[in-house]
Formats: C-alpha cells, sequence, structure tokens
C-alpha cells in the first residue's frame, strides 16, 4: 500500500522536477520563459503521436524532446533575437501549444497509447521497498535523478556552468568579458525546451498513457512556481517537485476515499498550495533578492 | 548571416500603425499553409474562416456577442500591463464575477424587479474585482509574483464553479445536468436591436473602452499609469505609488472582467453550467497586444479576434477543420504581433558578411 | 611606415585612421595613436569625446567602422575581449564588469583560459594581488566588497594574464585620494616591469603627476599630443575642451538667513541587502549656503537622497525639517508644496523617463506643484499638455538645452542637456530649497558648468542648497560648506576655504580627526 502510494507520488513528480529543471537553467541564463506549459502539451502530444506511428515509446520520448526544444526556439527567436518582451512571448507560446497540440492530437482522443515500460536495475531492484521505488522504474524517471545531479554539477563545477551564471548575474558585463550572450541563452532556452519536452513525453507515456486535450493541466507553471520556491538551486527542485507529488497524489488518495471534501476542493488543492508556497518564499524579501538572477527578464542587445 | 537590431532615436509612428496590420498578413499567409498542409485549398479555407462570418446580419450579432466579453476584459489588462502589472488570470476573475453575479438569480429565482439587472452587473463587477484584489494583496503585501498566483486562482475558480452547478446550485428540476435554473427575463441582459442576438455587453464595452482611452490621453491617472510601467522609480520620484497602482490596476481589470463574465452568464447563456468561456480572458491577453495597449485599438483587436472564434465554427461546419485551429491562429496572431513591434524601436539589418576593421582603411 | 612622433622603440600597439560610427554619428574618426613598451600613456579628453569608444575596439567589444590596429607592427583584427587578451592586452573597467552573485575567484576564473582550474587561479590571485599589494580573499563575494576592493578584483585579473598593456578607464573616479595613491604606485611597478599602461582621464593633475605621454581627444577625433609633465593643467584644459571653460563665479557671500533644511539624529536601516544604513545623520542648511556632501560612491549618498527627498519617508516626522516644517513622514510631494525641488542622481528611469517627452517628464517632478497652472477638471485632473509644453520650452530657452524637434523624448537628448533640462525643471520654481545629487556626472565641461553657476547662483539668490557629489573639483567651486559621508555617517560641515583636499580624502576613507571636528562651528 506504502509502495504504492509512494510510486504514484514518484510518478506525480517526475515532470515536475524535470520541466523545472530545464526552466532552471533558462532563468539562471537571465531568460524568463513562461511558455513551460506550452512546450510541455506540444512535447506530450508529439510523444505520443510520434509513439502512436512508430509503435515504440522510445522514440516517442525522443520526439517529445525534439518537439519541446524545436517549440523554445521560437521563443528564443522573438526574445533574443528580436528582444521582444519575454512575459508576453512566453504567453504566446503557452497558447499556441495549447492550440496547436490540440489540433495535433485532435485524432488521437480516445486512442490506448503504449506505456513506457520500466527498466529493471539487476540487484538493486531486488532491495524491499527501495529496489521497486527507485530502481524497478522507467528511463525518464532515472532520466530525471541524473538531471538534478548532472545540472548541479554544470551550474557549480563547470566552467560553462559559471560563464550562464555570470549571464544570468549581468549580461553587460559578460558581454565585455567576450561570453557570447546570445548564443548561451539560445542553449539555455533550448535546454529548457528540451526538458518540458521531456516532461510532457512522461505524462503521455507514463503518466497517464494516453493523449488528453490539455493534459498539462497547469503543471507548467507550477514547475516556474517550484524554480521560484527552490531559489534557482537544482537540489531544492527535487524536494520542492517530490513536495508537489505527494499534494497531488494525496488529494486523489482523499477523493478516492471520499472522505467527504468536495472533489473539486480537493483538486484545487495543488494549486492553491503552489500559492501558499509562494507567499512563504516571495515573503523574505531580502531572499529572494540575492537568489534572483539579476538580469532575468531584462532585455539585451550587444553594442557592435 | 546574422540579424543586428539598431535601436531608433524615436519609436517610429509608421510601424507603429503597420505593425499589427502587418502581424495580421502574417498571421493569415500561415494559416494558409496551415490550412494547405492540412489538405485544403488555402483560399477557400481562409474564405470561409474569415470572410463568410461577415456576410450575415446574425453572424454580425454573434460577433459582436464574442467581441464584448474580449474587448471589456482587454481594456483592463491593456492598463495592468501598462503599468507593468501582470495579471494573466482574467479567466478567473471572468468565472468569479459571473459567479457573484449569478447569486441573485439562481438563489431569488422568484424575485422579479427591475433592481435585479442592475445588483448582478455590480455584483459581478465586485466579484471580479476582489478575486483579482487577491494576487494584488500577495504582490503589495508579501512580494509574491503575480504571474503566478492570477493563474493558479484561474484553476481554482474554474473547480469551484464546477462544483456549485454541480452540487448546491444544480437546478433539482434540471434532470441531473450541471447547471442552474435559467434566470428570470428581468434577470437576463436585453438585447439591442430586434435582428440578432447581441446584447448589452458590447455596448459597456465600448463605453469601458471608450472611457479608458480618455484617461490615458487626457488624465493625470493616465500618465502615472504610463510613467510606472515604465519606471517604477521614476514615478516614486513623481510621488506616484506603485503600490497603489498594483491594486488600481487589478482591480480595473478585475471589475472588467468580473462585468464581462455576468454579462456572457446573463446575457448569451441564461443560466450558470460548468463551462461559460471558450477561453476570453486568456484570448484577451492576444486583444490586449494585437491593439498595443491602446485602448481604441482593442477595440478593433477584440473583433478580430472575435472572428477567429466565429471562423473557427463556420469553417468547422463548412470545410470540416476542428474548431482547434482557431486557437493556432490566435496563439500565431500574438507571435507575430510581438516579433513586428519590434520593428517600432529598432531598424532591423540583416548582415550577411562580416566586415571587420582595416577592411576602408583611409588616410 | 615610420611613426612620426614618440620614442624611438617600435611602438607596442598602434591605431591608425581608427574610426566608429554609431548610425551617422562619428564616436571616433581617423584616431592615430602609438603605445610604446613600457610607458604610461595618458588618453585625456571630456566626457564623450570618445575615450571609452576607441578602449572598447582596442579590446574586442566594439567593431571599427574604419582603420586598423596594430599590434608589433603587424595589423590585427580584435574580434572579441579573448583576442584582445591573446595579443596581451587587459582591461579595466570603469563600471566595472564585475558579477556581483559571484565570489571574486569566480569573477577571475571568467577572463582567463578555461585550461585553470579554479584552485589554481585561486593561489595564483592570491600571490599576484600580494605582489602588488592589492589584497583580495577570493571566496568572499562581491556583493559585499568596497568599490575600491572591487577595483582590485579587476586589476588582478587583468594583471593574471600576464599582459603587455592594461588599460585603464577612468580608474581614480571612484577612489578617494590615498586609494589612487596606492593605485599609483601600482602602475609605477607595472611600468618598471616593462608593461605599458593606457591611462584614460580627465583629471589633468594626476595624468602630470604618473603619465608620460599623453594624446588628447575631442568630439572623436585626436586635438593634442604632449609630454604632460610639459605642460600646465590650463594648456591640458584647453586642449581637452577646445576653449577656456568660464569658472564658476562665486561672488561675495551674502548674508546667511534662517535655516531652510535640517536633518536632526536621523537613522535609517538597509533598505536591501545591498543597500547602506544611514547613521545618526545631522545637517543644517541656511538660506545662501551651499553645502557639498562628499564621498566614495555607495557610502549612503543615495539613502540620504531618498530620504531628504521623500521618495521613502522615515517614522520620525521631527527628524527632517523644511522651512521650519517638520517633513519626515511626509512624501515627496508634500515637500515639493513647501518650495523644495530635487534632482536624483540616476537621469534615465530615476529623474526622467527616457521613452517620455521633454513636457512628459517636466510633468513628472512638477505635476502636484503645479497643479494650478498644469491641471484642470477637478478630480478627473486632465493633463493641460499645451501649458506643459509650453513651459518645457521655456525652460530649454532659459537652460540652452540643445534638442532635436519641438519635444523629443528625453532619451534622445545627450547625457549634458538632458541634466540641463531636469536642473532647470526644478530652476524654474525658485525653490527655496535644491537638493542635488552628483549634478554633473557623466556631462560635458560646458554644461558641467552652467550648472554648477545656476546652484551658486540660486543660493545667492537667498535659497538653501545640498549638493551630494563625488568630483572634489565641482566641490571646490560650488560649496560654501562641506560635509564628508562615509559609512552611511556624515561628518560635521567644514567652511569649503578652510579645508584642503588631503583632509577631505582623509574623511572620505573613513578616518575622522577629532581636532579637525573642533573646527566645524568656527564659521
Amino acid at each position: 500500500m506504502l509502495e504504492a502510494i509512494l510510486l504514484t507520488v514518484i510518478t506525480a513528480a517526475t515532470p515536475l522536477v524535470i520541466a523545472a529543471l530545464g526552466e532552471l537553467v533558462t532563468e539562471r541564463s537571465g531568460v524568463l520563459n513562461l511558455g513551460v506549459e506550452g512546450m510541455m502539451i506540444m512535447g506530450a502530444v508529439v510523444a505520443f503521436a510520434a509513439t502512436q506511428i512508430t509503435g515504440t515509446p522510445y522514440i516517442g520520448v525522443l520526439a517529445g524532446i525534439a518537439a519541446g526544444a524545436a517549440f523554445s526556439l521560437l521563443f528564443g527567436f522573438l526574445t533574443l533575437t528580436l528582444v521582444a518582451n519575454q512575459v508576453a512571448t512566453g504567453l504566446a507560446l503557452t497558447i499556441l501549444g495549447l492550440g496547436l497540440s490540440g489540433q495535433i492530437g485532435e485524432s488521437y482522443v480516445g486512442q490506448p497509447g503504449i506505456k513506457l515500460q520500466p527498466i529493471e536495475i539487476p540487484l538493486l531492484a531486488d532491495i524491499p521497498l527501495l529496489g521497486p521505488l527507485l530502481f524497478r522504474q522507467d528511463l525518464i524517471f532515472y532520466l530525471s535523478i541524473a538531471l538534478v545531479i548532472g545540472i548541479h554539477w554544470f551550474l557549480f563545477r563547470s566552467r560553462t556552468g559559471l560563464k550562464m551564471r555570470a549571464i544570468g548575474d549581468n549580461h553587460a558585463s559578460a558581454h565585455a568579458l567576450g561570453i557570447n550572450v546570445i548564443r548561451t541563452r539560445y542553449l539555455a532556452v533550448m535546454f529548457g525546451g528540451a526538458c518540458a519536452g521531456l516532461a510532457g513525453a512522461q505524462l503521455s507515456l507514463v503518466y497517464t498513457p494516453q493523449w488528453v486535450e490539455n493534459m498539462a493541466a497547469g503543471r507548467g507553471w507550477i514547475a516556474l512556481a517550484l524554480v521560484v520556491f527552490a531559489s534557482w538551486r537544482p537540489l531544492r527542485v527535487l524536494a520542492g517537485g517530490y513536495l508537489f507529488g505527494a499534494v497531488s497524489i494525496g488529494q486523489l488518495h482523499a477523493q478516492a476515499f471520499g472522505i467527504g471534501i468536495p472533489s473539486q476542493f480537493l483538486s484545487a488543492l495543488p494549486y492553491a498550495a503552489t500559492i501558499v508556497v509562494l507567499i512563504i518564499i516571495s515573503h523574505n524579501r531580502r531572499t529572494t533578492m540575492i537568489n534572483t538572477p539579476a538580469s532575468l527578464g531584462k532585455p539585451f542587445v550587444p553594442e557592435r | 548571416m546574422r540579424i543586428e537590431l539598431q535601436k531608433r532615436a524615436q519609436p517610429s509612428p509608421l510601424f507603429s500603425f503597420v505593425s499589427p496590420l502587418l502581424a495580421l498578413v502574417l498571421t493569415l499567409f500561415f494559416g494558409g499553409i496551415m490550412f494547405w498542409m492540412l489538405g485544403k485549398q488555402p483560399v477557400d479555407a481562409l474564405y470561409s474562416f474569415f470572410v463568410e462570418p461577415l456576410l450575415e446580419v446574425w453572424s454580425l450579432h454573434e460577433l459582436a456577442v464574442k467581441a464584448a466579453p474580449l474587448i471589456l476584459i482587454g481594456v483592463g489588462l491593456s492598463i495592468c500591463y501598462r503599468s507593468n502589472n501582470w495579471n494573466i488570470g482574467a479567466e478567473g476573475q471572468f468565472t468569479i464575477g459571473a459567479i457573484t453575479g449569478s447569486i441573485l438569480p439562481v438563489l431569488y429565482p422568484e424575485w422579479h424587479s427591475l433592481m435585479i439587472l442592475p445588483l448582478m452587473l455590480v455584483m459581478g463587477m465586485i466579484g471580479g474585482a476582489l478575486y483579482a484584489g487577491i494576487p494584488a494583496l500577495l504582490k503589495t503585501r508579501f512580494n509574491t509574483n503575480e504571474i503566478l498566483t492570477s493563474l493558479m486562482l484561474v484553476y481554482i475558480a474554474q473547480l469551484y464553479l464546477d462544483w456549485l452547478v454541480r452540487g448546491p446550485w444544480r437546478d433539482p428540476q434540471g434532470y441531473n445536468f450541471p447547471q442552474t435554473k435559467s434566470f428570470v427575463p428581468e434577470a437576463v441582459l436585453p438585447e439591442i436591436l430586434d435582428s440578432g442576438r447581441a446584447h448589452l455587453a458590447i455596448v459597456f464595452a465600448l463605453v469601458a473602452a471608450v472611457a479608458l482611452w480618455f484617461m490615458m490621453r487626457f488624465m493625470l491617472k493616465g500618465f502615472e499609469v504610463t510613467v510606472l510601467g515604465q519606471s517604477e522609480r521614476a514615478g516614486r520620484f513623481a510621488g506616484f505609488s506603485a503600490k497603489r497602482m498594483v491594486w488600481f490596476s487589478m482591480l480595473l481589470s478585475g471589475a472588467l472582467a468580473g462585468l464581462a463574465g455576468i454579462s456572457e452568464v446573463s446575457g448569451s447563456i441564461g443560466h450558470v453550467q460548468p463551462t461559460i468561456s471558450p477561453g476570453y480572458g486568456f484570448t484577451a491577453i492576444i486583444v490586449a497586444f494585437l491593439g498595443r495597449l491602446n485602448p481604441l485599438g482593442i477595440i478593433a483587436s477584440g473583433f478580430v479576434l472575435a472572428l477567429t472564434y466565429l471562423g473557427g465554427e463556420a469553417a468547422q461546419l463548412s470545410i470540416g477543420i476542428s474548431e482547434k485551429v482557431s486557437r493556432v491562429f490566435q496563439g500565431l496572431l500574438l507571435f507575430f504581433v510581438l516579433s513586428c513591434d519590434t520593428l517600432i524601436h529598432y531598424r532591423i539589418k540583416i548582415v550577411t558578411q562580416k566586415l571587420r576593421g582595416g577592411a576602408a582603411h583611409h588616410a | 611606415m615610420t611613426v612620426s612622433e614618440g620614442p624611438a622603440v617600435s611602438p607596442l600597439l598602434s591605431v591608425r585612421g581608427l574610426t566608429k560610427y554609431f548610425g551617422n554619428f562619428a564616436a571616433c574618426s581617423g584616431i592615430d595613436l602609438d603605445i610604446a613598451p613600457g610607458e604610461i600613456h595618458a588618453l585625456l579628453g571630456e566626457n564623450g569625446a570618445g575615450k571609452s569608444t576607441l578602449v572598447k575596439m582596442l579590446f574586442g567589444i566594439l567593431e571599427p567602422s574604419g582603420g586598423e590596429i596594430l599590434s608589433s607592427g603587424q595589423a590585427v583584427v580584435i574580434r572579441s575581449p579573448s583576442e584582445a587578451r591573446s595579443f596581451g592586452i587587459g582591461m579595466v573597467f570603469q563600471h566595472f564588469s564585475l558579477f556581483e552573485a559571484l565570489t571574486v575567484g569566480e569573477n577571475i576564473a571568467l577572463s582567463l583560459d578555461p585550461k585553470f582550474s579554479l584552485p589554481r587561479i585561486s593561489d595564483e590571485a592570491a600571490r599576484l594581488s600580494h605582489k602588488y599589494g592589492l589584497p583580495l580573499d577570493p571566496k568572499a563575494h562581491v556583493a559585499d566588497l568596497s568599490v575600491g576592493e572591487r577595483q582590485r578584483i579587476e586589476i588582478v585579473r587583468a594583471l593574471l594574464q600576464n599582459p603587455k598593456l592594461i588599460i585603464l578607464d577612468e580608474p581614480t573616479s571612484v577612489l578617494t585620494p590615498q586609494e589612487a595613491d596606492r593605485l599609483f604606485e601600482t602602475l609605477l611597478k607595472l611600468k618598471t616591469e616593462g608593461r605599458s599602461v593606457l591611462y584614460i582621464s580627465h583629471r589633468l593633475e594626476e595624468v602630470r603627476r604618473i603619465c608620460d605621454r599623453a594624446t588628447v581627444l575631442r568630439h572623436g577625433k585626436v586635438t593634442g599630443r604632449c609630454d604632460p609633465r610639459q605642460e600646465t593643467p590650463a594648456s591640458l584644459a584647453r586642449m581637452m575642451v577646445g576653449a577656456d571653460v568660464a569658472g564658476v563665479s562665486r561672488g561675495t557671500s551674502s548674508e546667511l538667513g534662517d535655516v531652510l533644511i535640517e536633518v536632526t539624529d536621523l537613522s535609517v536601516p538597509a533598505r536591501t541587502p545591498f543597500a547602506v544604513s544611514l547613521r545618526a545623520i545631522d545637517m543644517q542648511v541656511r538660506a545662501g549656503e551651499v553645502l557639498a556632501i562628499a564621498g566614495v560612491a555607495g557610502n549612503g549618498q543615495g539613502e540620504l537622497f531618498d530620504v531628504l527627498s521623500g521618495e521613502y519617508t522615515v517614522p520620525e516626522n521631527d527628524a527632517i525639517r523644511i522651512r521650519g516644517k517638520a517633513v519626515g513622514t511626509v512624501g515627496i510631494n508634500a515637500r515639493r508644496m513647501l518650495g523644495a525641488g530635487f534632482v536624483p542622481e540616476e537621469r534615465h528611469g530615476h529623474a526622467a523617463v527616457s521613452e517620455m517627452s521633454l513636457s512628459d517628464n517636466l510633468l513628472l517632478a512638477r505635476s502636484q506643484p503645479d497643479r494650478r497652472s498644469f491641471l484642470s477638471g477637478g478630480v478627473l485632473s486632465i493633463v493641460r499638455h499645451s501649458s506643459v509644453r509650453s513651459a518645457a520650452k521655456r525652460i530649454c530657452e532659459d537652460m540652452d538645452v540643445r534638442k532635436s524637434g519641438d519635444d523629443p523624448s528625453a532619451g534622445s537628448l545627450s547625457g549634458g542637456n538632458l541634466q540641463k533640462f531636469i536642473v532647470g525643471r526644478e530652476l524654474d520654481r525658485q525653490p527655496a530649497v535644491l537638493v542635488v545629487n552628483q549634478p554633473t556626472w557623466g556631462v560635458d565641461a560646458g554644461a558641467a558648468s552652467r550648472i554648477r553657476q545656476a546652484l551658486v547662483d540660486l543660493a545667492r539668490s537667498g535659497s538653501a542648497v545640498v549638493v551630494i557629489s563625488q568630483d572634489l573639483d565641482e566641490i571646490f567651486e560650488v560649496a560654501t560648506k562641506v560635509s564628508v559621508i562615509s559609512e552611511g555617517r556624515l561628518s560635521p560641515s567644514f567652511a569649503a576655504h578652510e579645508l584642503s583636499l588631503e583632509q577631505i580624502g582623509l574623511m572620505m576613507g573613513g578616518i575622522h580627526d577629532s581636532t579637525h571636528s573642533e573646527a566645524s562651528h568656527a564659521h
């Protein structure tokens, strides 16, 4: 019973963690992409479609990643090359993603999907409780853990990560030092898109292996809140993601038990929790000011 | 090859006017390509999408019905965005406005009075304003990002509406349909002409747009909105308060979204049901930007976006394309609007070959 | 090709006909320059003369529109700062290019070859900073460091690449005189090691003190080459400005009047993590006085301005008095209505909105004090654009603001012209109290002298003027008395004629000599 609940928590948390990690990298480079929801839903529909066409969910995963990255490129072109307003462009990305995914996915509504199968890790998978939870999981879960560690290493140990943090702190100075601000930001935006696409693929291939219109259901926005919650640190994204996963699974189980609270109120819990968490985190202006990448959301036009 | 931007000394007045039109043309062009990829004749499809709905009186009425909430919400949002407050939860404020505005006709279905309609409208505005007041309170009090909070509140509002119409507000004689009793005739927003469905909401929308245009153009309040949106610090120097502006813009846009909500329920639907909006609150964001955040421009852009809804419905009937195409059109349009706006502030140079120092040596 | 002047050794770096256009505007045109090995070469010129544009081209940040750069006689193209470094050029920026959120070590690592590991860079940085007398802690966060310490990072960062040429852009503008002395020692040490220094400044005294040769720029062209030690400050100034700049005339000091602005025991905690707390500030300025508040940037000047102007109010109403009325708790417009005027340091986005027209920017500061002439329609507060526009026009004429078009956006004006407008906007009201933060920062010499004269004239006509400034020349030109702000504390004031540059310098460095403060009540 406990094992089953924890498993669902992990499944619910994984897309949040992955999407938030991608956005974290984007924001560390100083770009605010509010289009996570749109990129995620595009990843979900393309992953599902590719899986249905090829019959191989792994191709679906790749297609989802590619769709998210390609979609984010649109955002990158507008905000980085044409210096359009990042907030508005992010919204546009979400609106377009929701429309386009509905259009692409129309013929797939109601079709049974193919689930991404777990990969057992020999020996480790036999440990009681931990084995089934951590070592009998699907590829995307393993990727999410690898991403947390990899991004932490990248940001705080690697030179490119250092450059990226420098750009996020002060793009004019980074430019003066000869760091290619625009190119790095393009890469960071595309990485964010790829992660959102992967998170979307998890939704349509693992979480509920089918296509439902608007199936991201605000997870992209929750991922954005998670980045703030984690104060732009990858390890805290992991903790926050699992916290949110627990809340959303908790409310599902509460609904199943029928504890007398209307299901709609329980369904609203993750959204209400997001607001509460944002209040707690933002409340301390000092920490927010120190942690927020200083050039976040500000346009950059290099002088030539 | 690369693209270089050169800041213009002054924003180009020509491109301020041309840019939305250019965006429309580009959207139509790419829309045509999309139809072609779906295996339709692009010209025919575009015709049935964008022209046919304009040819009949009844559908012009429908256009006004759909444009009204878009304009009402859009002008409110334009004040928010001008003042740098990113309310993207108008859909939630619309929903709550519809709920609070419907309290009287749903809970007191026997009350017949001429007072009921004005009261409903006022209550709808108050409901929308209070709901927008939540992100305003959180932003001013706790420094919380209003984008995320206002959006989360959309989901909460929709779930609350869902609970209401399936629970306490459900019509007991409604064959278990999740909807309330139909409003009494006194609670229905009257139509403006005999020839079709267009009701008073479009009048509210036009009045609101003109009033806000007047405020932005002539009043010190409009100046305050613009200054605080450009630079909070300069606004403080002028003696304006950014916090008060958060409240002003959020409450104003919330009230207008609430008015749109109750008008929609009262004028177009006639009862409350789980789904009362095809995403007006989000589409209005596009309306605001396409109208260049200018209330008069928003009147025009509101009708353009209303046409995408109507065209979607028409195209579904006549050429069998999904109405979801309209969402794609809306997204494309916003993208092109934002790209074309670059032309207002920058000259765009396409550099094909790198010319570097030493090439033009002169004594 | 022979080099026409300078020492016989072949130059380390030469520039021939270097030109840079921004649109139609030539920021640099046809610049020739030679830098010999082991010399300290001054690049002189007033603000906007093209000095920064020239060195940005040398460091690969800006792309030249024409001309060539020769490194040891070879024509080279410098496409980026890292290429500049590979030619042995290092740079210390005027506005530091440091990253506040990163540590000193990380900041240094960013500008170096990727082959060094972070710990090695830290060791090397520690060794170099010790050798040149520039102590640094590699693990410290830049946000916590003083301006002087930040400059050390920049210098150590440049030195770590073992450059042949170091470019310093206005290095002393942020230093106390004592810190500047220490910098000069470091530069002379570099010179003895055979390195060259390109020293950009508009401070004539220090150029005469340490530089071997000077190239003078004006309006983007070379207007003179000389040995600065053979010149007088006046002759250098003539080369820089092209004409004699009118000095500020002080006139005879008039009778002092009532106290018009008074601050008593005002303490304000820091508002943000990067701000300075104000501690027990006391000051009094009488009609006819100009109080100059000297200090190194970042010692609480901005914070002091904020509470004097009322942009941020304080809880103690009595702590600030304007014309005898307690105003601590009231906002900026209420203080304006009492006859006060304010000029903030930052022009763009504080004193003015760049995207808005001049007339809108006039309304920015005067919508309330001039309610009666600028607004109508009662509660609707309808802006009378025509009267605002004619007032803006009057100010432009009075202050000789050069602009293109009738009512252009503030952002299209040059720094000096916009500053004249911003100061004129307040003078137009004949304020009883005027508080100005850095009145001539980044302003050309002509505009600066006009603004300073206006401040002196305003005081003479019976107003109290507070000038917060980092520019000691300016302070001695306008002040009747001087205080120094350091780490949020304000020193007692001294009559301007009783103070020497050195005394101010010591106080700016936070060293208060108690015997001096006894003299504060002498006047």
